[in-house]
């Protein structure tokens, strides 16, 4: 749905998606010269007897923003979920091949996962507050870890609500309930507990896909900001919004990884005819 | 518009609909107002009526009391008890007095035929006495003696009874304090000290001059008791003696004259010559003392405190044990045990236990409850009070914990249901963030959860408040002598047993030996139960709407 409305408002042709950098002046970037966060090696991810994922290769760079696109049910997701390992809470899935965090497998025996999960923060589709009140939200991971210093935890809360862009909309009512902002802020106040456990990697699976389009550009800005300091991979069904914020475009189709690139490559000169017809709007 | 239009606009099943909820509605409302204008109706104190009958054979008696109820008969129905009536009469009307005075007539409700009867007199003078036994009196006062000499007569008696009953009252208070809290302390310590006796004795663990300092020291103690307690039987009998002071002399209807000693009237009134504001105050005084006061005669009459205590407490300690049983027990089910076919069984059979009858449940907690975990305790740790049970004989404990089995699948499968309602997307939240599947747990989702649980409470509690059967077998009785919450160590006494609505309603309306005057008791105690579970259900709602109100926006 939103993505038509999308498409309406901004034909997207060939020639469009090369206008989507004009003004900018966006260095080509180089895989092979960036320091590399997560390394996937001949992922192959099954739901029972069914691959959801095939013979995946992929090197995520450390402190950019990688995008991966492609049509719906190609895999994007489930990639994603298996960098912090939420693939585990389905009973059906299986996996092969390994996933390296800073050069360790994340699948091998012996993984704490909530501690991988403390490293890999992650941010849903729909915006998900707890029902606790606004301060309590950010402090929860914090208070996971056993932290109950009131001094630290204040100190946390106003740099992660900050960070997340937050902070001024919120310093007054920390105490109310979440569920009383709006989605836009419920998404930032996502973001802002997730990086209040100072996570290295964030996951964004479609942030912007429930929220109008003023939240999305205030999401977006957060992103730009957010990779000074954080590996980020985000989903995204949005063509714009990939190549707006990210600097790494993954194109998937039927869970394979067709092409992976720098994004200024991938929009402006796909080396498949598959991820042209896709960017262009001609699939399906 | 034809029918068949008619038929396919939908209409009639709008009126099906509606016309079966007023009538839900109005037979609901009806019960209501039924049983409140018949419970609520009889502490207001109606005009007492004199009258002269003359019977069949000429001869004529004097009837004086309150009409409790008149009703028209087909004469037939007369004839068939036995009663003569003119073969020319179809209809016969008839009353029925209560003509009180149960020591001197022997019957005080008594059905008076409207044939024969003179006009109705209300005389100003009559007074009405409601007695500690006997029930009511009704008569004229003649005069008042104080230790056996007369103080005043006539005109004067009235107003010079009420401030002796009033005295006399004051007296019953202060005797009722001494018997109940300070006596019944006595007793209480009394009996730690027999039973810290009868614990030494069954101890042998403990050396000869050991024993013989305890033993001493016991003795002291019960002496000390003992002189406590004459000095309280002292103060009693100068206060019986007080009591005794004053007696009434006064006439009945069939001029007799008795004597009624003043320690026996509760309250004395001449419903005649009363405004209307001093009928309600009377009212009020009556209504008051139905929920405040202890039962007296049988339970026929004086107040139902006890029963609501009772009533209440056991159901505040039933929640008490549902609740985390009933939440362990859906969490385990929802959260972390495996669903497959043995599970579905036992989640079928948690269900099915809703549908046992309840006395099912009351003839196992007798069963199991009382004489095993009860004696087992007994054996355990009061083998001091042997071959007298502490907790193997019913009592508020079984009671709750019977009813709190009772209602436990309400609670499962509310708590359940609540569990299954809360999105996933807050769980992987939680889980995002670094918390263990029961981090996650406790902090988000049993929290959310909880409205749920609430609303399984609210159904436990109007099941459980309501329950009578099982009760019966389980620890709620007739008359119990202590209420189970007291100023003695350790307050909360889980043994006793305990006075109960439903069980008060079926006790005085089919156990009782009067049952004229059991009837407007039964439909007051009726209303009561039916308010208090109401009452009890608004808290838990309450309660419930506040928490849904803290978790909005995701959870139900």
């Amino acid at each position: 749905m939103e993505d038509n409305t999308m498409t309406l408002q901004n034909p997207m042709t060939h020639s469009v998606s090369a206008n989507l950098f004009e003004g900018e002046q966006r260095k080509k970037l180089d895989i092979r010269k960036e320091t590399i966060t997560i390394e996937v090696n001949n992922l192959n991810l099954y739901y029972d007897q069914t691959p959801a994922l095939k013979n995946i290769q992929l090197r995520i760079p450390n402190h950019r923003v990688t995008a991966f696109i492609g049509p719906s049910g190609c895999g994007k997701s489930t990639l994603l979920r298996c960098f912090n390992r939420m693939n585990d809470l389905v009973d059906a899935c299986r996996i092969e091949g390994q996933i390296l965090l800073e050069g360790n497998n994340i699948y091998a025996r012996g993984i704490d996962v909530a501690e991988l999960r403390r490293r890999v923060g992650m941010v849903f589709q729909k915006p998900n507050p707890f029902p606790k009140s606004i301060y309590e939200n950010v402090a929860y991971g914090l208070r996971l870890q056993g932290v109950n210093d009131r001094k630290l935890l204040n100190e946390v809360v106003e740099r992660s609500l900050r960070a997340a862009a937050l902070w001024d909309e919120v310093k007054d009512r920390l105490n109310e309930n979440a569920f009383g902002l709006s989605g836009g802020q419920q998404q930032r106040l996502v973001i802002a507990r997730a990086i209040a456990i100072e996570p290295e990697v964030i996951l964004l699976d479609e942030p912007a896909s429930a929220l109008d389009p003023i939240s999305t550009a205030k999401i977006e800005e957060l992103i730009y900001e957010l990779k000074e300091r954080y590996t980020i991979v985000i989903v995204t069904h949005n063509m714009q919004q990939a190549a707006r914020v990210s600097d790494y475009t993954a194109y998937m189709y039927l869970g394979e990884l067709i092409e992976f690139n720098d994004t200024l490559t991938v929009f402006t000169n796909p080396a498949k005819k598959a991820t042209e017809d896709y960017i262009t709007g001609r699939y399906g | 518009m034809t029918l068949r239009e008619w038929f396919k606009s939908g209409a009639p099943w709008v009126w099906l609909n509606a016309g079966a909820v007023t009538l839900s509605m109005v037979m609901v409302v009806g019960l209501l107002v039924l049983i409140a204008v018949r419970g609520f109706g009889h502490f207001w104190p109606a005009a007492v009526v004199e009258t002269t009958i003359t019977q069949p054979d000429g001869s004529q008696i004097t009837v004086l009391g309150q009409v409790t109820r008149s009703q028209t008969l087909p004469a037939s129905v007369i004839r068939d008890a036995g009663i003569e009536v003119a073969p020319e009469v179809t209809f016969v009307t008839r009353h029925l007095f209560k003509q009180g005075n149960r020591d001197v007539t022997g019957r005080d409700f008594v059905w008076y035929l409207q044939d024969g009867m003179d006009a109705w007199r209300y005389p100003a003078e009559v007074i009405m006495l409601e007695r500690r036994e006997w029930g009511n009196f009704y008569g004229y006062p003649v005069s008042l003696l104080e230790d056996g000499r007369v103080v005043t007569q006539g005109d004067e008696v009235f107003s010079e009874l009420r401030t002796r009953v009033k005295r006399a009252n004051d007296l019953h208070e202060r005797i009722h304090h001494i018997e109940r809290y300070e006596i019944g302390a006595v007793n209480f310590r009394m009996e730690r000290v027999r039973l810290g006796e009868r614990r030494l004795d069954l101890d042998d663990r403990i050396g000869d001059t050991e024993r013989a300092n305890r033993l001493a020291a016991f003795a002291e103690q019960r002496e000390a008791l003992n002189q406590e307690y004459r000095s309280y039987q002292q103060n009693l009998d100068a206060l019986y003696r007080d009591l005794r002071r004053d007696v009434l002399v006064a006439r009945t209807m069939d001029d007799r004259e008795i004597q009624i000693p003043v320690g026996h009237i509760v309250r004395a009134s001449q419903p005649n010559n009363m405004n209307v504001l001093q009928k309600s105050a009377y009212y009020l005084d009556r209504f008051w003392e139905f929920f405040s006061g202890y039962p007296r005669e049988a339970n026929t009459e004086g107040g139902i405190f006890p029963a609501i205590f009772g009533t209440v407490t056991m159901v505040l300690v039933m929640s008490i044990i549902v609740t985390p049983f009933g939440v362990l027990a859906a969490i385990y089910l929802r959260e972390y045990a495996k669903q497959g076919p043995l599970l579905r069984m036992i989640r079928v059979s948690v269900y099915n236990l809703a549908g046992v009858p309840s006395i099912v449940f009351g003839v196992f907690g007798l069963g199991f409850f009382v004489y095993v975990m009860g004696g087992s305790i007994d054996r355990m740790f009061y083998p001091e009070a042997l071959p007298a049970p502490t907790f193997g004989t019913p009592g508020l404990m079984w009671a709750s914990l019977t009813l709190a089995l009772l209602t436990l699948p309400v609670v499962i499968v509310a708590t359940e249901e609540g569990l299954a309602r809360i999105p996933s997307t807050i769980r992987q939240g939680s889980l995002a963030l670094g918390a263990t599947k029961a981090e996650t747990l406790w902090r988000v989702v049993v929290p959310l959860a909880t409205p749920a649980m609430m609303t399984g409470l609210i159904l436990a509690i109007a099941r459980a408040a309501g329950e009578v059967a099982p009760l019966m077998l389980v620890g709620v009785v007739k008359l119990a002598p202590n209420l189970p919450i007291d100023g003695n160590f350790p307050f909360i006494h889980l043994e006793r047993k305990i006075m109960h609505l439903g069980f008060h309603i079926y006790d005085v309306g089919f156990q009782s030996p009067n049952v004229e005057a059991a009837r407007p008791l039964v439909y007051a105690t009726a209303l009561t139960l039916v308010m208090l579970i109401i009452v009890l259900n608004l808290t838990a709602i309450g309660i419930r709407n506040h928490l849904r109100e803290k978790y909005r926006g995701e959870s139900d």
